[in-house]
């Protein structure tokens, strides 16, 4: 059994979304865990979900950082874990600096709930083994989701490969059109320098069942069991 | 608004002196001197004033509210609980309810329309129900007007800010845009949610001895009396200075408060729920002692306050958000106690339930009001309308509701459909109605809502199945095979001619779009959303208004199970349309089973059923150019036919996709249909005496669903369709990239669908 803990903020509302996910998934066994008692021993993957936690008060993500749970999550990371956090979870692990840049409010200063389409930049991690270049189709549903770095950042982490996803068109091109929130560089998703913890705005956990219109995120969270060979990865367009 | 009372902010501190001052006329105040014994003090008239207000009280609709039809087979919870519930079998209860929220956003749109959000929620997580969607009616005037754009972006802004942080998904709507609304818009929003039967918890289980906590939000200087002062009177000069009386909502603590309490509810510590809305304090213990048979003893000292020196007054009367009564079962203090704090919520013992039926208020050792119960709650004066409708009627009635079998006869730019060859003068046309029907596309009656909805999360929870922009929306149950289906519709064109005809045409419209879905109706929750009923007309709105709805739930089969009354819709003395909002909820044995809304097939027929007798006098169409009159008709026992030959042919699989001809007509529901794929299609008119081709192509009447079917099931639907005595015409074929209606029109698909997705976000002077 793999076994993977959902965390809870005070005002996270993809929890049970996570963990409904992932019982579809044989062979994943899931525990919700609240944020202050979180303890990720004996776990090999935590996932923050999404949600407005602190109800987003001050920055997204910016007192969730200070949780006992967060503190859990950095411990986890450093021995190595593996972290997946989506939108809120997104926000919370860049706030905790657990992956480089922000997430700031989108560009046209209004919720987007849409579907939206993110191209595999890399499939080094456990997530995106075996999606390389693989355009995946996922809901978005987000305010604050347009990801920013300084230009140092932005360039050591495009040359260190750790830009994730990109939002992309049908054609599988990052145009602007395609970038539902002003991300620098139509970035989607990052990870971090070891790869282990992987950060992105789109629900991967939305998309699990074709009665809900589509299934790639089963094809990302199923990796949590079945990590494949990794494919090269995507050159950047 | 010489009538309402001067509110201003320095005054709101200060309880009213005289009854006048809390809303409530000579009749009613003698009433309240006998019911009581003696001179109530100035908190025990702002009670009875905030109790006895129209928007607590029901004082002009009580009467008219009980002809509604409340029974059926599937009701497990009818009106008069914070929401209704229909059992849907397996232990599992639906629980859903409509509100207004139409005062408070008229003054302040965002908070204004986020509470109202926040309201709702609570009524239905009260009952024990955790909320799975929720829907939004709203209306609003011309939005050329940039008053009304800002209107708008408030109401939509603060519905986007509340749900998406509670993260509620926001899953169907009705939008219109009418002159009716332009200084008085209207905010409805209704909540869907699920409990399993032995969870579900009503007002009523408070018991003797047992302790009452107040739990969420500190109570502030906000939305004092908000229900008595400013949802219960028309809008006017001084309206802003009403503005103290919105309340601000906290959609953060909502989300801790509706997760504590449900897990109140699981862990089975509690007797009696209550949110805390209009009215506050006074309404909640009241209440729940009202429908307890109790009393209750409060000591507002012990009320978490956000403010300093608030006085009992300030406490009893204000309308802060996110709060909830909760009565625990005797021996679980502790346990309640203890979820409150894991979710970091305040929760203070306030007082406890006694057994003498009465509300004692207390400040520390101050006994400052001792009222009865059942007198707040129940006793408000009913008052009798139908005489004041009565003197409206003999004057206006007369040709009302007759049969229209054809359309406006007396207006037509156009002579009947050619039959000659086409010419270059028939060229012409063609390209002109084809401009006509790009127009109406995009104009703000028809074009997508997707530049509004897409603010709104809509796929959280991983239940929708079918989000905003079909008929209805499709939910799913999770570990179980079947599902529901949702929608929330208003028939005001209809309606501002002959109320009577616009709410029968809102229950058929509302239930026709579950049937679109392939669901079967339940059950509908309604809002009554009418002017001044002091007034001759507004008297005769409002009880024609009911009658529409009963005549329609009787031939549908569908009871009302929940509801809300918002009257003094008004402004400068003009009042609104009167508009019946009507949220029906239906269900699917299997979800899966639902009817997709695709463009079908190449090859597949399109299929017109129902009603083809229609008619620009109350169309987008004839709005888009000054035409609105009557007169309008339902025939409800077509449309009673009509759903049942649709659901009957959809239980055979031979139906491939639906959709309801609303505003705009056959036209935009072909283009529609076209539109969700980009699939073109090849039709003609349905060949009706009397229709000019305008009239057919974009006539609105209520009954008619257009489908598209394999051609090898036409006669399998044929023949259903004459066994439901429902009018058939096929149309003609899907495929290409044109949607052709021979011989006036023909447009590429993408046009279309440009039109169609760009018009509102135009409209509106946002990015589309």
């Amino acid at each position: 059994m793999t076994r993977v803990a959902i965390l809870r903020y005070p005002g996270t509302w993809s929890e049970r979304d996570f963990a409904h996910a992932l019982s579809l998934i044989e062979g994943v066994e899931t525990e919700i865990q609240w944020h202050e008692d979180a303890d990720l021993r004996g776990f090999e993957a935590a996932i923050v979900p999404g949600g407005f936690s602190y109800g987003d008060y001050l920055r997204a993500g910016a007192i969730a950082k200070l949780s006992p749970g967060t503190k859990e999550l950095r411990r986890f990371a450093s021995e190595g874990g593996t972290i997946l956090g989506s939108c809120n979870g997104f926000q919370i692990l860049c706030e905790a600096g657990l992956l480089p840049g922000a997430l700031i409010r989108n560009a046209d200063l209004q919720y987007r709930s849409d579907w939206v389409r993110i191209r595999v930049e890399n499939d080094r991690t456990r997530f995106t083994a075996g999606l390389g270049g693989e355009v995946l189709r996922m809901p978005i549903g987000n305010g604050e989701g347009c990801w920013v770095a300084d230009p140092e950042t932005h360039a050591r982490v495009e040359a260190a490969g750790q830009i994730i996803f990109r939002y992309v068109d049908e054609r599988g091109v990052a145009t602007p059109a395609a970038n539902p929130n002003g991300s620098l560089g139509n970035i989607a998703g990052v990870t971090n320098e070891t790869g282990n913890v992987v950060g992105l705005m789109p629900h991967p956990e939305r998309c699990v069942e074709a009665l809900l219109g589509g299934a790639d995120g089963y094809r990302m969270l199923a990796n949590l069991v079945a990590a494949r060979q990794g494919t090269a990865s995507a050159l950047y367009r | 608004m010489s009538a309402s009372p001067a509110l201003g902010t320095t005054k709101t501190a200060q309880p009213n002196q005289i009854p006048q001052d809390a809303g409530l006329t000579e009749y009613e105040a003698a009433l309240v001197r006998e019911l009581v014994g003696r001179e109530p003090n100035a908190l025990e008239w702002a009670m009875f004033g905030a109790m006895w207000s129209e928007h607590c009280g029901y004082k002009h609709s009580k009467k008219l509210l009980r002809t509604l039809p409340s029974r059926g087979p599937s009701v497990a919870v009818g009106p008069g609980e914070n929401a209704g519930a229909v059992d849907l079998g397996g232990g599992l209860l639906c629980v859903f309810k409509v509100e207004s929220h139409n005062h408070p956003s008229a003054i302040e749109p965002f908070q204004g329309a986020a509470t109202g959000v926040g309201g709702i929620l609570r009524d239905v997580f009260a009952m024990g129900a955790r909320p799975t969607a929720v829907l939004n009616a709203l209306f609003f005037g011309d939005p050329s007007d940039p008053a009304v754009r800002r209107t708008i972006a408030g109401v939509t802004g603060g519905i986007s800010f509340y749900g998406n942080c509670v993260g509620i998904p926001d899953v169907a709507g009705h939008i219109s845009f009418e002159p009716g609304y332009a200084d008085n818009p209207l905010v409805n929003a209704m909540c869907v949610g699920f409990a399993r039967s032995e969870d579900l918890r009503k007002a009523s289980g408070a018991r003797p001895g047992s302790a009452v906590y107040l739990v969420g939000s500190d109570t502030g200087r906000d939305g004092i009396a908000g229900a008595s002062l400013l949802a219960s009177f028309e809008l006017g000069t001084g309206s802003d200075e009403k503005r103290p009386s919105v309340q601000v909502g906290n959609p953060f603590l909502e989300k801790l408060l509706l997760e504590a309490t449900l897990e109140l509810v699981e862990a089975d510590a509690v007797e009696a729920l209550q949110d805390l809305g209009a009215a506050g304090l006074t309404c909640a213990t009241s209440e729940v002692a009202a429908k307890s048979g109790v009393g209750m003893r409060i000591d507002v000292s012990l009320v978490p306050r956000r403010a300093q020196l608030m006085t009992p007054y300030e406490v009893m009367l204000s309308e802060s958000q996110e709060r909830m009564l909760v009565v625990p079962r005797p021996g679980r203090e502790r346990d309640v106690e203890q979820i409150f704090k894991r979710w970091e919520l305040h929760g203070s013992r306030i007082g406890k339930v006694i057994d003498e039926p009465m509300l004692r208020i207390f400040d520390a050792d101050e006994q400052v009001a001792e009222l009865p119960p059942r007198s707040l709650a129940d006793d408000a004066p009913e008052y009798d309308i139908a005489e004041l409708a009565e003197s409206y009627r003999s004057e206006s009635d007369e040709g009302a509701g007759a049969r229209s079998g054809t359309g406006d006869p007396t207006w037509s730019t156009e002579g009947p459909a050619s039959t000659t060859a086409p010419s270059a003068d028939a060229q012409r046309q063609t390209a002109k109605i084809g401009l006509e029907l790009l127009d109406l596309l995009a104009s703000p009656a028809v074009a997508s809502r997707r530049a509004i909805y897409r603010t709104y999360d809509q796929m959280v929870g991983t239940d929708t199945v079918v989000g905003p922009g079909a008929d209805a929306a499709v939910m799913r149950i999770k570990g179980r095979p079947d599902g529901i289906a949702i929608a929330i519709d208003a028939q005001p064109r209809i309606a501002a001619i002959d109320p009577f005809v616009g709410a029968a045409a809102a229950v058929a419209e509302a239930t026709r779009n579950l049937v679109c879905m392939g669901a079967t109706p339940l059950a509908i929750t309604d809002c009554l959303n009418i002017g001044n009923p002091e007034r001759p007309k507004g008297a005769w709105q409002l009880t024609r208004t009911v009658e529409g709805i009963t005549a329609a739930c009787n031939a549908l089969g569908v009871p009302v199970v929940s509801g809300n009354v918002s009257l003094y819709n008004a402004t400068y003395g003009a009042d609104i349309w009167p508009t019946a909002v009507i949220g029906a909820v239906g269900r699917f044995a299997d979800v899966t089973k639902h009817i997709a809304p695709t463009s079908g097939k190449p090859g597949d027929l399109v299929l017109l059923a129902g009603n083809a007798h229609v008619s620009l006098g109350a169309s987008a169409y004839g709005a888009s150019r000054g035409l609105h009159e009557g007169p309008v008709t339902i025939d409800l026992a077509l449309e009673a036919r009509l759903q049942r030959f649709v659901l009957a042919t959809h239980a055979r699989g031979a139906i491939r996709a639906a959709h309801d001809r609303d505003a705009g007509g056959l036209a935009i529901a072909l283009a529609e249909i076209a539109i969700r794929d980009g699939i073109g299609m090849k039709v003609t008119l349905p060949a009706i005496r009397g229709i000019d081709k305008r009239v057919a192509l974009f006539g609105e009447a209520p009954s008619g669903i257009v489908l598209v079917i394999e051609p090898s099931r036409e006669g399998e639907v044929r023949a259903l369709a004459s066994e439901h005595d429902v009018p058939l015409w096929t149309l003609g074929t899907v495929g290409g990239d044109l949607l052709e209606v021979a011989p006036v029109l023909g447009m590429p698909v993408s046009a279309l669908a440009d039109a169609h997705a760009g018009g509102l976000g135009t409209a509106l002077q946002r990015d589309a």
